[in-house]
This record gives structure tokens, C-alpha cells and sequence, in this order.
């Protein structure tokens, strides 16, 4: 295989991860939603919690963004 | 890659990257202490954050608009140590507020629309990876620092979950470690991809926009197109900033946290 043909498709690849962690990001707020409508008194003391979760949920999917990045322009 | 397309129209290169270059604007090309793009606009933030700041602590007894602006983006930091440190926060309050402060106004000055003005060109301080990675390395010294001053060697427990059998925490210790030295690393990550990922998907469609008046016909459709979605992902964008200097301070004083109270 060419080799930038397969510096594309891996960067594809990669991209994938993004995705996954859009997954993450959503459960994280979704499930907050959740139980913030169930008891919504207690919801405002969980904000930074909320925003815990988000934090180590997006992460894996910059990385994994930095990762396509690399491979397309640095490698 | 090369579009097949049979318009004579000229073709424009896609060039995200271009927007993230350091220029020396005087001194030594490549020296450590020429003055860059990236210094001015760091001087730039600070000027900000000077005025900001200055206009609101005249300590009127009814205060202003600004004062009250002022005064809630201490409270909101104030409050935010205090609720995950406890009183003994009240002395990282500072550093805490410095960064938030420099990365919240340097995020948001990035996403200005500059651009307009021939030959001004907005540059994000927080899409350096040697900036932000400064920054997470001083919040982790402060961590260091702060945990073996207060504790000396007892804060080594701080890897030992209180109650697990041991079979558990050879296990548990090892893993606690490795993600308390990533700590920094992740903390200056976050945010440098953050920024250079939401400024290369505007810079890409923003480019489509150019790609598509030049082709004519079908192509005006799609720089349309591409101009609503710029529009929602810068709006997008600026609620990324705010976040992402919240998520920079609230896991700098969870570090603290740690490192002050041992669990």
C-alpha cells in the first residue's frame, strides 16, 4: 500500500475514538440529566462532579484526535 | 489530495496548521528569548485581565455593573476551592484564580474574529502545547510541593486505598501511581487539543466557504452551508473555552485537594 494512502486511512482509523468518546460525553451528561430531574435539590452540589466525568470522558478522545493529528502531519 | 473537478478557478490550498506558527516579531530567529506572536498576545491577555480586574476593585460601597462582574468571577472561584479543599484552601485561591483567569481570557481572545482586519491575525496562547504543559507542571509542583511539606513521606498513603486487602492493593498501588504521574500530562493535553482541534474544524470549513464561491453554481450552496455550521461550532467553541477553564481549575484544586488533605 502507498504509504500516504495508508497515513490517511489510519488517521481515519484513529478518528474513530472521537467518536466514541462523543459517546462517553453524552452518557456522562445524559445519566447526570437523569438523576439531576429525580432530585433536583441535590443536583447543583454535583456540578463539579459532572464536570469531573466530562473532563476524563473527553480526554480519551482528544488523545485520540492528537493521535490522527500526528499521523497525518507529523509522522 | 487532489479534488477532480474540471472548474478553472483557482485552487486553494487547505492549510489548517498555518494559524498555530510562531513568528518572531523581533530579536533572534530562533533564539529562546525572541519576541514571538505568542508573547505579544500572552501581554495582550494579561493588559485584559489587568484592565478587567482594575475597573472592578474600586470598592464602591453600591457596586457598578463591573464590580459586580469582578466580584463573581472571584466568588465563582472562591467558592469552587472552598467547597473541594475546605477552609484551608483560602491560600491556593490565588494560583487557582491565575489560571482560570489567564486561560479563560486567552481561549476567548483565540476565537475572536481579528481576522477581518488585513494582517491582524488573533493566535491562541493556549494552543501551545509548551504553554499549557507550563501550566500543568507548576499545578502539579504546587501538588508536590504542598503534600510532601505537609505530610513528608506519609504522602506515599496517598496511592494505598484505606481498607482494601492486600492482594487488592498490589494491584490498586501500582495503577493509583501511574495515573497520579499522568496527572500533569493529561491536565495540559486536554486543553492544547481542545483548542487546536475546535480552531482547525473552523479553519477547514472556513476554507470550504473560499472552495465554494470559487467554484461557482452548486459550490455557493455549499459555502452557505458551510457558514451555518461555522456559525453553531464557534458558538460551540466559546462554550468549549469556558469549559475547559473551568475543567483546568477545578482539577487543579482537586489535585491540591489531594495533596493537602490525603483523601
Amino acid at each position: 500500500m502507498d504509504l500516504e494512502a495508508a497515513k490517511v486511512i489510519g488517521a481515519g482509523l484513529a478518528a474513530i475514538g472521537v467518536g466514541a468518546a462523543a459517546t462517553g460525553v453524552g452518557n456522562v451528561f445524559g445519566s447526570f440529566l437523569q438523576g439531576a430531574l429525580r432530585n433536583p435539590a441535590a443536583a447543583d452540589g454535583q456540578q463539579g462532579r459532572l464536570f469531573i466525568g466530562f473532563a476524563a470522558a473527553e480526554l480519551l478522545g482528544l488523545i485520540s484526535f492528537a493521535v490522527a493529528m500526528i499521523i497525518l502531519y507529523a509522522v | 489530495m487532489s479534488v477532480a473537478h474540471t472548474s478553472s478557478a483557482a485552487e486553494v490550498k487547505i492549510d489548517p496548521m498555518h494559524q498555530f506558527q510562531i513568528d518572531t516579531i523581533f530579536g533572534a530567529d530562533g533564539s529562546p528569548f525572541a519576541f514571538t506572536n505568542s508573547s505579544l498576545w500572552m501581554l495582550i491577555v494579561l493588559a485584559i485581565i489587568y484592565v478587567f480586574m482594575m475597573g472592578g476593585m474600586k470598592r464602591e460601597l453600591v457596586p457598578g455593573r463591573w464590580q459586580v462582574a469582578v466580584e463573581g468571577v472571584t466568588k465563582f472561584i472562591s467558592d469552587m476551592v472552598q467547597s473541594n479543599i475546605g477552609p484551608e484552601g483560602r491560600k491556593y485561591t490565588p494560583w487557582v484564580f491565575t489560571i482560570f483567569m489567564f486561560i479563560l481570557v486567552s481561549n476567548l481572545l483565540g476565537m475572536m474574529p481579528f481576522g477581518i482586519v488585513p494582517g491582524v491575525h488573533p493566535f491562541t496562547v493556549t494552543s501551545q502545547f509548551t504553554v499549557t504543559g507550563l501550566l500543568a507542571i507548576i499545578s502539579f509542583s504546587i501538588v508536590l510541593i504542598v503534600g510532601f511539606w505537609k505530610h513528608g513521606l506519609h504522602f506515599f498513603s496517598l496511592f494505598v486505598p484505606a481498607g482494601a486487602p492486600f492482594v487488592l492493593k498490589l494491584l490498586i498501588v501500582p495503577i493509583e501511581f501511574v495515573s497520579f504521574l499522568v496527572r500533569p500530562f493529561s491536565l495540559a493535553l486536554r486543553l492544547f487539543v481542545a483548542m487546536i482541534a475546535g480552531h482547525i474544524l473552523i479553519k477547514v470549513f472556513g476554507y470550504f466557504i473560499v472552495q465554494g464561491i470559487n467554484a461557482g453554481g452548486m459550490g455557493y450552496g455549499i459555502s452557505a452551508l458551510s457558514f451555518v455550521f461555522i456559525a453553531g461550532v464557534g458558538a460551540l467553541e466559546l462554550l468549549v473555552c469556558c469549559i475547559q477553564a473551568y475543567v483546568f481549575a477545578l482539577l487543579t484544586s482537586l489535585y491540591i485537594n489531594d495533596a493537602v488533605n490525603l483523601h
